[in-house]
């Protein structure tokens, strides 16, 4: 990025990043579960300023067809609806539910999760390579959870996938990331974009996230379980923002020792 | 006399009356449940059916659908 000349404000409109040929501006992706109630939901999304949510496919609850549904608080046509296959352990699971949720929402960009046993719910990689090979087949544009293993993440690049996002800890553990040096090797050997799909806990673990060269970063429970989500939004807004900044800009080289910021000259005796 | 025909909707087993001029469609099962065909998806006997063809896909006693929505989730 050169933009010497560019003021900041214009480089920062500039900084877009594009999935399966959609461009966005906003690198925040979040999740649209676990939150106190629907229009908390909308409120926290609003703040977060993110431009594609993610959104499961579950039965319709028949004995009340008029309750009020997500699409009311959380507008599809404003928002990119990232259909995912939270709850699938089988890649048949998650085969069927993202067919159900391209008819639902008539659109083919999906996150594929296809997840081990609790109380990890680790990536099950093997169901995961069997899903989106069959998904990749049938058309989707295949964003995929993964674990932070080099290996695998290549090889679901070169099946098609459209994003590689492995974990940087547990879902909905909090724990930010525990793997940076992993994070960063992978993302060398990825062209395409490359984000961190859980583990953030708080602004700072998603600001590390962005430093490290992520296209993006997705997230749910960092907000949704943030004494106020709505604030939480907002911070996660501008870390993702300060983090990308600050990836752009260059940190300074770390040296073990000090090196002083005033001039050690002119000094009063 | 309408026919009844007896499905298995999202895992529970339930009666419905078809038309009195003939045998259930997904649509007018749809509109029976009361529920907004541009909001839910439906699987029968785990096939999809695409919302251009509700209204000439019949049901028959023993399928089992699938209706499902977005909902909030990470």
């Amino acid at each position: 990025m050169d933009g010497q000349t560019a003021g900041e404000d214009t480089q920062v409109t500039e900084d877009t990043w594009t999935v399966a040929g959609r461009t966005f501006r906003s690198r925040l992706i979040v999740g649209t579960g676990r939150y106190k109630d629907l229009e908390e939901t909308g409120a926290a999304i609003e703040a977060s300023g993110a431009e594609i949510v993610t959104v499961a496919v579950r039965r319709v609850n028949l004995s009340d067809p008029k309750a009020p549904m997500l699409q009311d608080y959380v507008d599809p046509k404003k928002y990119t609806y990232l259909p995912n296959t939270a709850g699938c352990f089988t890649a048949r699971e998650a085969v069927r539910t993202l067919r159900l949720a391209r008819e639902a929402g008539d659109w083919n960009l999906v996150k594929l999760e296809v997840l081990g046993p609790a109380p990890l719910l680790y990536p099950d990689m093997q169901g995961t390579f069997e899903a989106a090979a069959e998904l990749i087949k049938d058309g989707f544009e295949v964003m995929v959870y993964c674990a932070d293993d080099p290996l695998a993440a290549k090889r679901l690049e070169d099946m098609g996938c459209v994003a590689i996002m492995p974990l940087g800890a547990p879902i909905g553990s909090g724990l930010g990331l525990q793997n940076p040096a992993m994070l960063s090797m992978i993302k060398e050997n990825i062209t395409v974009p490359f984000l961190v799909d859980a583990g953030v806990g708080t602004a700072s673990d998603a600001a590390i996230a962005m430093e490290l060269g992520c296209d993006a970063v997705l997230l749910n429970s960092a907000i949704a379980h943030a004494k106020n989500p709505i604030l939480m939004a907002k911070a996660m807004k501008h870390a993702v923002e300060a983090g990308r900044l600050a990836h752009l800009a260059g940190r300074m080289p770390r040296r073990m020792g000090a090196d002083p910021s005033s001039p050690l000259s002119g000094l009063i005796r | 006399m309408p026919s009844t025909v007896t499905l298995t909707l999202n895992g529970e087993s339930r009666a419905f009356h078809g038309p009195a001029d003939g045998p259930l469609s997904v649509q007018g099962l749809l509109v029976q449940l009361e529920l907004d065909t541009r909001k839910v998806a439906v699987e029968r006997n785990e096939e999809i059916v695409p919302r251009s063809r509700y209204a000439e896909t019949w049901l028959s006693s023993g399928d089992s659908l699938e209706i499902v929505h977005f909902i909030g989730g990470g």
